[in-house]
């Protein structure tokens, strides 16, 4: 994977999955690791994303790099009017390496294509959000032991998570069965749907989790906002539905585990916090071993 | 009254694009860069056509195109049919055919994409065929056959 960008989950292959969550392991029982010894990565955010951007940040300075770049667009020269090639061209000449998050879709993919030093997506408004999709497979296979033949249930705003849709792609690897449960004007689109039908991947769509909690191996919770509603009214009315708390949990699997990207607003309740089954904030700290594992491995290193 | 008719000749050596529907002809005509070129050009739209209603055809004498070419007018004329004139003998009939990728020409249906919101060449993988979905080498959006847009 030497001198190759990870800008969109599909870049990478199955064998490629596997081997950055092999590397990934290695980062957990060793996280310091000095291999980017004089090396420089630039951290570019157009628009802010504290919790990305901190978890880059973290990996590059475990593995003994430096860094440097912008927390937002307001404090670099796109508030001038440069465009985002003169800024990715003029960045390439100082760095090893580049991350960046951009509101714009595609800006990671062109910036690939600018950039001579790769590029690691770290989100482009809503297309794609790689290094998540791999935290989260990381994240199942260390719960589960596996990624074979899980229940993967997704709940809340499946129309618009960019996370539940590259984490569709990613699983579908593993012959997964989908759980979708959303209110009907958050429903997955049709595009994916189609997706699991040509690759024979079984999917069923619920209104409510309760009935079927119990089947489940894996729960990806999103987060339903409100200013996707069209009706205010709707929103109002199902806001609830989709808001887990400890209680709801008795009847699920032991293995089962609760996995958010974050921030959470309130669809899990707090008091799902303590429960050994909630593995959101541990699922936070295995993006940190993968962007290591991301990192050295487009650098070449791994 | 006498009946009074303007003839198109036919033309000695070039092309003949017959099966444009008449609301695509503009768009063919930016597509090939006709406006461009100074070869004699005749056109003729509003015509009777039991296929598509209503037709438009196109004259380029002394110019012939490459496959890669025409296929781009597959977009917006996928009937279009091509009559090859040399010494105004037909030699050659040809269908276009809608091409594998498609640069520049089309413009993404998002308005989040980068290339909306920057001076860059749109590119797209062409998904399906018979009702054309364009997918962005960029944003991975899906621009369909009733949103295709002509840069």
């Amino acid at each position: 994977m030497l001198n190759k960008s990870l800008v969109s989950i599909t870049d990478y292959s199955k064998d490629d999955y596997l081997k950055i969550l092999q590397i990934a392991a290695e980062f957990e029982k060793n996280p310091s690791q000095k291999l980017l010894d004089g090396k420089i990565v630039a951290t570019l955010f157009f628009e802010p994303s504290t919790r990305t951007r901190l978890s880059f940040e973290s990996a590059v300075n475990r593995l003994g790099g430096r860094i440097i770049g912008f927390s937002d667009a307001n404090s670099s020269s796109v508030t001038k009017g440069e465009t985002l090639k003169d800024t990715i061209k003029m960045v390439t000449n100082y760095v090893d390496l580049i991350v960046m998050r951009h509101p714009l879709e595609g800006a990671a993919r062109y910036a690939s294509e600018v950039a001579n030093v790769p590029v690691i997506n770290a989100g482009d408004g809503a297309n794609q959000h790689p290094t998540q999709t791999l935290l989260d497979l990381y994240s199942i296979r260390k719960t589960q032991n596996k990624l074979e033949d899980l229940n993967v249930f997704m709940i809340g705003d499946l129309k618009y998570g960019r996370t539940v849709h590259s984490l569709l792609m990613a699983m579908s690897n593993f012959n997964p069965t989908f759980f979708f449960i959303s209110p009907d004007e958050l429903k997955m689109p049709n595009e994916y749907k189609i997706f699991l039908d040509h690759h024979n991947i079984k999917y069923y769509e619920y209104r409510e989790f309760m009935p079927i909690i119990s089947e489940a191996d894996i729960i990806y919770m999103t987060r339903v906002q409100k200013e996707r509603f069209s009706d205010p009214i709707e929103y109002e009315k199902t806001k609830n539905a989709y808001v887990l708390s400890n209680h709801m949990l008795e009847n699920t699997r032991s293995n089962m585990k609760i996995l958010h990207p974050l921030p959470r607003v309130n669809e899990i309740s707090l008091d799902v916090d303590e429960n050994p089954k909630a593995y959101y904030f541990t699922q936070a700290l295995n993006g940190v071993f993968v962007r290591q594992a991301i990192i050295t491995s487009v650098l070449g290193m791994k | 009254m006498k009946d009074k008719q303007l003839i198109v000749n036919a033309i000695k050596n070039g092309t003949v694009i017959d099966h444009i529907p008449a609301k695509s002809l503009f768009k063919v005509i930016t597509i090939l860069g006709l406006q461009q070129i100074n070869n004699q050009i005749t056109f003729g739209t509003g015509l009777e056509s039991k296929k598509l209603g209503s037709k438009a055809i196109i004259k380029i004498a002394d110019r012939y195109f490459l496959d890669e070419e025409i296929n781009k007018i597959a977009l917006v004329a996928p009937q279009a049919k091509l009559n090859i004139i040399r010494d105004y003998e037909v030699i050659e009939k040809r269908v276009v055919e809608v091409p594998d990728h498609i640069q520049g020409i089309v413009k993404c249906v998002n308005p989040k994409c980068i290339t909306n919101n920057e001076d860059i060449k749109t590119k797209f993988t062409v998904v399906t065929k018979n009702e054309v979905a364009l997918k962005c080498h960029y944003c991975e959006k899906i621009t369909d056959q009733d949103r295709i847009v002509i840069i």
